[in-house]
């Protein structure tokens, strides 16, 4: 008994010791939060270093070790015990349910005023404006591009530098570089893909806001408030977009682990997705013969992207603390600027939302980042009031129709459905 | 149901392996073999695949071929070097062990007093505990994630990425406590009673006649209490935030990430979470095979 | 303290003694269990009568709304929440059966041989000693279209492939192949030690009787075998109606899809409260699986549990 008492004794010690607060008084720590995804990782400690160089009083405690499908779980779990981040990195497409909330708190006029991020940001972080403020703004954005493997081109006897300028060449391309092995047009016989639509990846984007489009339509109504894509145009753009799969079998999503895996490991000839898997095969495939061309023009000979951005937001947490809150806006003024951006899309790939960086003559001139740079002049950002439900909601459509075999209309009928009611459920709450 | 102490458990099993002897039936007995056998095989599949994968160099991942062609020991020593998996292993080991040596003795201490003692409140208190095992975990995690951020002892912080705050919804378990006191009832009074008299403390009688009379019972609840929270999930993962403190599960999860599902490492990963207790399995078998059999019994 | 010197006066402190001792023992788990275990249960049911958003410094008392929220759900045509508790439901009905019939069946073969039984018994064992995490990769990379163990063999055999996982229809089932090829060695060694409980002296009975085995399994082996078989029940209920880690690692993002044909209730409750911060409504939820558990466990306990004869 007293041996154990003893050892109690020992153990209360040791855990009090480990709990002396190694805090010094003139140094305010303050926490960013991303997720785990290795080029951030990377550009955001160069940012960090260098901005503790220049704030001796501010030390920035760095937690990216969240993998990206439990981010948003680890926060939720943080929130309520008042720990987590006081500047943390979210997808756009999330803020409305943040700031509803009340996790994050509007950016400080100074030195966030509306005409300086007018003046400065790209078109897409200037309208986001909700409820009259201004919730976040980003290092860098993103655009959906055009990748293509040259070496597959080439195999098929195509000009492996001419890649497809309109959705007909892009169909016949992706039809001429599939190949199948023995047993003829099957899914399952595929062991080229000539293009797969990842619905699960950047392929339900493509289609929200690019083919709809292009096919003479609209996804959603000016206001953002009524979903419009269950109507001819989206019925002929959804039917495009299904066909790949189910009429001309030029790839699944269940073939190969993916088809971005597949397009990174050089089994797939074209592939639609944006700047940051520029990063991806730098690192898991840099040998990749590929190239990369703005999104091919629809019926209409418009051009239209995809435009997207994680970005970052003051919390609530920060905002509870005088120094806390002005140190984390000093942070999130340092790794906004034109230079964080710059050292961002050479790292990472992802373009600088800042105008003047994003412009930049050698960016344009990029064979690689060039057409992404482009496309930031029209891309347009969905305005998502619950991004991963809606997701979800024309992830599904898509599997009723390849694997429920429903009707291309049908499914998108249900599926506007659907996320009308995530609208309205969001809109009636605000009145 | 009778009550069973480690004697008449061994005396069943002595009894138990004339069973079969007594219905020769051999072609039932052939047809056993070839039936088991087949189960046996498909069993060892899953195992044989992950380990053949775990030396295939990465350009094989997406054939067909179930051996490697030209197996290497690349995925082992990239894991090992590259990733933070040893110190996951760590982590899985400490929590598992934190957990372990609390259960065996706590659990067994609340049996003995549930079986030897009569005391006020007895039922309610025992009924309680039990009512915990109904209760499914998932409930408790948002509470358990407020405790451990401001915890109750305010020693050491903030629970989160701790040890302790991994290990601690597990420190004690009413299965384990309900177990303990089915064994601990087959301790005899006689025996308790002459201690006491010989001036024995209360403790020296639970420390020194009745855990020697059951080892076998706390042999086999320590194994499924590591074994459980090796392999622990969910709590692990809502508990820690920084990779540095994950257990395996965890990180063997965090290898696939949005762009990226690296099989090889993945099938490495999986592999050497899983041999090391494999061989306790085969090592101890005896003593687990028996433990289940008792926590069995007790329905 | 002075020697005690009548007897009835010892008796009495001894008396006291234990039960001071007894509190004493049971502090630790007594404050352990109010705290740990019982207390945050009382405050789960209280979040769900809130509009509780873990993001929120504010959280709103809404009554009954998240648990007339859950009923409208469960009455739509299609929802996720009615998918989930469907597919639990089947999880249930399908892989317990599975589950206790193979495990039976190897019990009693296993019973018979001698040669080779211990190895043997070892090998059932193993998959129960691994990391669902871990194994669920495994399995989903053996499932695989075009290069998978499973579909290799297919078409060895001139067989044609099957999509598994990618399937609506195939993916349940191949889910519930993983938790009963991992679990069938726990229920298999219960069954043991309960087959060696029988005593011999009833095979020995039957034997002289002539009766087949048939009628031996049934009027001997089964009734003796009631216990194990109760306990093997109510635990495999329990497990599959919290089904969770082997979906979150074995579909695509973790979504219990293909078209949400494999989610589960345990699964809605974790996105609805840490990724949709709907603490509130999934915390009903659970609220919901709690009594559902109890009630299952009542009513097996009750019917299964009748006396041997």
């Amino acid at each position: 008994m007293r041996k154990l008492l003893a050892i109690f004794a020992v153990a209360v010690i040791v855990m009090s010791l480990g709990a002396v607060a190694l805090a010094q008084d003139d140094v305010v720590e303050i926490e960013y939060w991303q997720y785990n995804f290795g080029a951030r990782i990377e550009a955001m400690d160069m940012l960090i270093e260098q901005f503790e160089a220049e704030n001796p009083g501010i030390k920035i405690v760095h937690n990216s070790d969240i993998p990206w499908a439990d981010f948003t779980t680890e926060i939720a779990a943080s929130a309520p015990a008042g720990v987590g981040p006081d500047v943390v990195t979210l997808f756009y497409g999330w803020i409305p349910a943040y700031v509803d909330a009340g996790y994050l708190v509007p950016l400080p006029e100074e030195p966030f005023s509306e005409e300086y991020i007018l003046e400065n940001f790209v078109p897409m972080v200037a309208n986001a404006k909700f409820e009259g403020s201004y919730w976040a703004i980003p290092t860098a954005v993103r655009s959906l591009a055009l990748f293509w493997n040259k070496d597959i081109f080439a195999e098929a006897g195509l000009d492996p530098e001419s890649p497809p300028q309109t959705l007909e060449e892009f169909q016949e391309i992706a039809l001429a570089t599939t190949q199948y092995g023995d047993g003829g047009q099957d899914v399952l016989n595929i062991t080229q893909q000539g293009f797969t639509p990842t619905m699960q990846g950047q392929i339900h984007h493509w289609f929200r806001e690019v083919l709809i489009r292009q096919f003479g339509g609209q996804s959603y109504s000016d206001d953002g408030r009524t979903v419009m894509y269950n109507s001819e145009a989206g019925c002929e753009a959804f039917r495009w977009v299904t066909e790949f799969e189910l009429e001309h079998v030029t790839g699944s999503f269940d073939l190969m682990d993916g088809a971005t895996n597949a397009f990174v490991n050089g089994d797939v000839a074209l592939h639609v997705d944006g700047s940051f898997r520029v990063g991806t095969i730098r690192g898991n495939n840099p040998d990749l013969n590929y190239g990369v061309a703005e999104l091919p023009v629809g019926p209409s000979g418009e051009n239209h992207t995809f435009g997207s951005y994680w970005t970052h937001g003051l919390t609530r947490r920060a905002a509870s603390d005088p120094a806390r809150i002005e140190a984390a806006i000093k942070f999130l003024e340092f790794i906004t600027t034109p230079e964080a951006g710059a050292l961002w899309v050479s790292i990472v790939g992802e373009l600088p939302a800042q105008l003047e960086s994003a412009s930049d003559e050698m960016l344009l001139a990029d064979p690689i980042l060039g057409p992404f740079s482009a496309g930031l002049e029209y891309a347009s950002a969905t305005f998502f009031v619950d991004e991963r439900a809606q997701r979800q909601v024309l992830l599904d459509a898509y599997d009723f129709v390849r694997l429920g075999g429903m009707d291309v209309c049908d499914a998108l009928d249900e599926a506007a459905a659907l996320e009308q009611e995530l609208l309205d459920d969001f809109w009636s709450e605000r009145e | 149901m009778q009550t069973v102490t480690p004697s008449n458990l061994f005396k069943d099993q002595a009894r138990a392996t004339a069973v079969g002897r007594g219905r020769g039936d051999r072609k039932y007995r052939i047809f056993s073999y070839l039936v088991l056998t087949l189960i046996v095989i498909t069993i060892t599949i899953p195992f044989m695949w992950m380990i053949s994968t775990s030396f295939k160099p990465e350009s094989e991942i997406l054939r067909r071929n179930l051996f490697p062609v030209e197996p290497t020991m690349d995925n082992y020593s990239e894991v090992i070097t590259e990733t933070e998996l040893p110190i996951w292993y760590k982590n899985s080991l400490i929590v598992a062990m934190i957990c372990t040596v609390s259960v065996a003795f706590f659990d067994s201490l609340a049996g003995f007093v549930f079986a030897k003692y009569q005391f006020p409140g007895k039922r309610f208190i025992f009924i309680a505990f039990l009512a915990s095992l109904m209760v499914p975990t998932e409930m408790l995690l948002i509470p358990w994630f407020i405790m451990s951020s401001n915890p109750p002892i305010p020693v050491g912080g903030t629970w989160v990425d701790t040890y302790w705050g991994i290990a601690f919804p597990g420190v004690i378990t009413a299965a384990g406590i309900f177990l303990m006191r089915q064994f601990m009832q087959g301790v005899p009074d006689e025996l308790l009673d002459a201690g006491r008299i010989d001036g024995v403390s209360e403790f020296g009688l639970y420390w020194r006649i009745a855990v020697p009379l059951s080892l076998p019972a706390i042999g086999a609840l320590s194994i499924f209490t590591f074994l459980g929270n090796w392999n622990a999930f969910i709590w692990p993962l809502i508990a820690t935030s920084r990779s540095e403190m994950f257990t395996l599960p965890v990180g063997i999860q965090q290898f696939s990430s949005e762009a990226d599902t690296p099989w090889n490492l993945i099938m490495t990963g999986a592999s050497l979470s899983v041999l090391p207790l494999m061989i306790v399995v085969i090592i101890f078998q005896r003593y687990i095979i028996e433990g289940i059999a008792l926590t069995g019994l007790k329905g | 303290m002075s020697k005690p010197k009548r007897n009835g006066f010892f008796r009495w402190t001894v008396a006291r003694r234990k039960v001071l001792w007894a509190y004493i023992f049971l502090a630790i788990p007594i404050v352990f269990f109010a705290y740990i275990r019982i207390y945050p249960a009382f405050f789960a049911f209280q979040m769900s009568l809130y509009d509780y958003n873990p993001l929120a410094a504010e959280q709103p008392y809404v009554g009954m709304e998240n648990y007339e929220d859950l009923w409208k759900e469960l009455n739509k045509r299609r929802s996720v929440t009615k998918a989930s508790f469907q597919n639990t439901v089947n999880y249930v009905l399908l892989g317990v059966p599975v589950q206790l019939c193979l495990a039976l069946a190897v019990a009693l073969m296993l019973n018979e041989i001698r040669f080779l039984s211990t190895p043997y018994r070892i090998l059932f064992f193993l998959p129960y000693v691994t990391s669902t995490i871990a194994i669920a990769w495994v399995f989903r990379m053996l499932y695989q279209p075009q290069f998978g163990f499973f579909n290799v063999m297919l078409q060895l055999l001139s067989l044609p492939q099957q999509p598994f996982l990618n399937s609506p229809q195939q993916a349940l089932p191949s889910i519930l192949a993983l938790v009963v090829w991992q679990g069938m060695g726990f229920s298999v060694i219960i069954f043991l030690a309960g087959l060696k409980q029988i005593p011999r002296t009833y095979y020995e009975a039957a034997e002289v009787d002539g009766a087949s085995r048939w009628h031996t399994f049934r009027y001997i082996t089964l009734p003796l075998l009631n216990p194990s078989i109760v306990f093997l029940l109510v635990l495999q209920t329990i497990s599959f109606l919290r089904m969770f880690a082997p979906v979150v690692a074995m579909t695509v993002q973790g979504q219990g899809g293909p078209l949400d044909a494999t989610t589960t209730v345990v699964l809605r409750v974790y996105r609805e409260a840490f990724q949709s911060f709907n603490m509130g409504y999934a915390s009903a939820m659970t609220v919901v699986l709690f009594v559902v558990i109890l009630i299952v466990t009542i009513i097996q306990l009750r019917f299964t549990t009748r006396s041997i004869n």
